[in-house]
């Protein structure tokens, strides 16, 4: 499903911000990337969004390629994706039903189907009655759960979530963590970046360790398959 | 479409003040360009009232055969250069020498016998009133065997050659530095805008908006800018004309499709910096 075989990524200043990277996340299925800041959690993910480009190496992202893919299929790729950053990302002049309905006007999807869809993914990360809330108007936890749903409505394969809980309390980041492993509970995988070691620990789920762009542990043990 | 018009709009609400700034900026920017083809406009008119009088004049003999005149001015009338063709008896050539050379009216009553020879006056078509033109007309104008005299103020009509050509390049230059810089400040206003909604491209993009989706909605409210801004600027140049008619009389403003013009030469600097705006912008988010 998500597949990277031996990638390397250099910027254009000669950093080098992944090395050899390979690993397989399988479908369904719940993963950390763990690491310092700067060891190239958020690269990995760039490369999977299609943000960036692999310098060397492959990374296959269901059934697409990102080096050959064509600049005007990107937006399809994202798609099918849902992404989820630290600040949330939602647009402020836009109420919390407004911001996770654009994710699907962006699609060309119709008007009636739209308003339902909305409901349902609102309804699903507990915000059915802050609907016309504006961001500015929740709480940390509540627009990161605005950001969730809006990946969600699109009904994506995977969820990549890149530190989703790193401007939250202790509280909210435990609502929003149980809230990823629901959505993986229903079929969706997530792939999560973090620093928060405590969170990585309270699981048994997957993770990948990343030390200055190389990974320096997997515990699917041989990086290759599933967990 | 409608969602783009819907987005373009919703531009307006979210940012009024920055929209109502970048409106103002555009009619401003738009009244200088307008203000000054205003005044190229009533000069050029001024010009072309001045060019009306240039006429070359061919004295007839005294007792040329009105049937010769007649045909003579047939003849005249078909040269390409020519407008129309005034035939000025004697008697009226002194009756206009009364009315208009007051002061000598006294010298007229003495006369006994009209001194004044009858003439042709060939008024000649706008665009061959210059000095070359007349010349050339003048000179086959004395090949009529009963030319007395062919007079067209040589000197003059150059010197209305020479301002025309002043006027023209002088205008041209300074309406296009007028020009260029509307476009700039118009596009250095758009981009402001475009660049304040930086984060909003990149969230549109990451949810899977395609170039074109994002794009839409800014031009379309680049244009829409434009296009106010370009109202604007006219009513702006109307209301300078007002202030200044008192002053100059026969001023003129702009015809409706020249303020149309101004208006579409306003959406259209608001499209295209847009476009150019967020096509620099999507290349770096």
């Amino acid at each position: 499903m998500i597949r990277f075989s031996h990638v390397f990524k250099a910027y254009p200043r000669g950093t080098l911000a992944l090395r050899d990277v390979t690993f397989h996340i399988a479908k369904g299925e719940f993963a950390f990337l763990v690491g310092h800041s700067g060891a190239g959690k958020s690269t990995v993910l760039r490369l999977i969004y299609g943000q960036d480009l692999p310098s060397e190496g492959e990374v296959k992202v269901s059934g697409f390629d990102t080096r050959r893919i064509p600049a005007r299929e990107i937006p399809r790729l994202r798609r099918r994706l849902g992404i989820v950053f630290q600040d949330f990302g939602l647009l402020e002049h836009r109420t919390a039903e407004e911001n996770v309905a654009f994710a699907l006007e962006v699609t060309g999807a119709r008007r009636s189907t739209i308003g339902p869809k909305v409901t349902r993914v609102l309804t699903q990360v507990g915000l059915a009655g802050k609907t016309s809330a504006y961001p500015p108007e929740l709480s940390g936890g509540e627009q990161q759960r605005v950001a969730i749903a809006r990946a969600l409505v699109n009904d994506p394969f995977v969820l990549l979530a890149d530190e989703p809980t790193g401007n939250l309390d202790e509280r909210a980041t435990r609502g929003i963590f149980q809230l990823l492993r629901d959505i993986n509970a229903s079929g969706t995988a997530v792939l999560m970046a973090t620093h928060d070691l405590d969170l990585v620990r309270s699981v048994q789920y997957r993770s990948i360790e990343l030390e200055h762009g190389a990974i320096v542990f997997d515990s699917a043990a041989d990086g290759e398959g599933d967990p | 479409m409608s969602l783009a018009m819907r987005e373009a709009l919703l531009g307006f609400r979210r940012a009024p003040v920055l929209s109502a700034l970048s409106v103002t900026t555009i009619a401003f920017a738009l009244f200088v360009v307008g203000l000054f083809s205003l005044v190229a406009l009533n000069l050029q008119a001024a010009l072309d009232r001045v060019g009306e009088r240039v006429e070359v004049v061919m004295y007839l003999r005294r007792g040329t055969p009105v049937e010769a005149t007649v045909l003579a001015m047939d003849d005249i009338q078909r040269f390409p250069e020519v407008a129309r063709v005034e035939f000025v008896t004697e008697e009226e050539a002194l009756l206009r020498a009364r009315e208009e050379l007051t002061e000598f009216r006294d010298i007229f009553d003495e006369f006994r016998d009209n001194p004044l020879p009858a003439s042709l006056q060939v008024h000649l078509l706008p665009e061959h009133r210059n000095a070359t033109t007349v010349a050339v007309v003048a000179d086959r104008l004395r090949g009529f065997r009963f030319a007395e005299d062919v007079r067209y103020g040589g000197d003059w009509v150059e010197n209305l050659d020479r301002l025309r050509g002043i006027a023209g390049g002088v205008g041209l230059l300074v309406g296009l530095a007028f020009a260029m810089t509307a476009v700039i400040i118009i596009g250095t206003t758009i981009r402001m805008t475009v660049l304040q909604r930086n984060r909003e491209i990149q969230i549109m993009r990451l949810v899977g908006a395609t170039d074109g989706f994002i794009r839409l909605p800014f031009l379309l409210e680049g244009a829409l800018k434009g296009a106010l801004g370009g109202l604007a600027a006219v009513g702006l140049n109307y209301a300078a004309l007002l202030a200044v008619s008192r002053v100059l009389a026969d001023s003129r403003f702009f015809t409706l499709p020249e303020a149309g013009a101004i208006v579409l030469f306003g959406t259209a600097l608001g499209f295209l910096a847009s476009a150019v705006a967020v096509r620099r912008h999507l290349r770096r988010v």
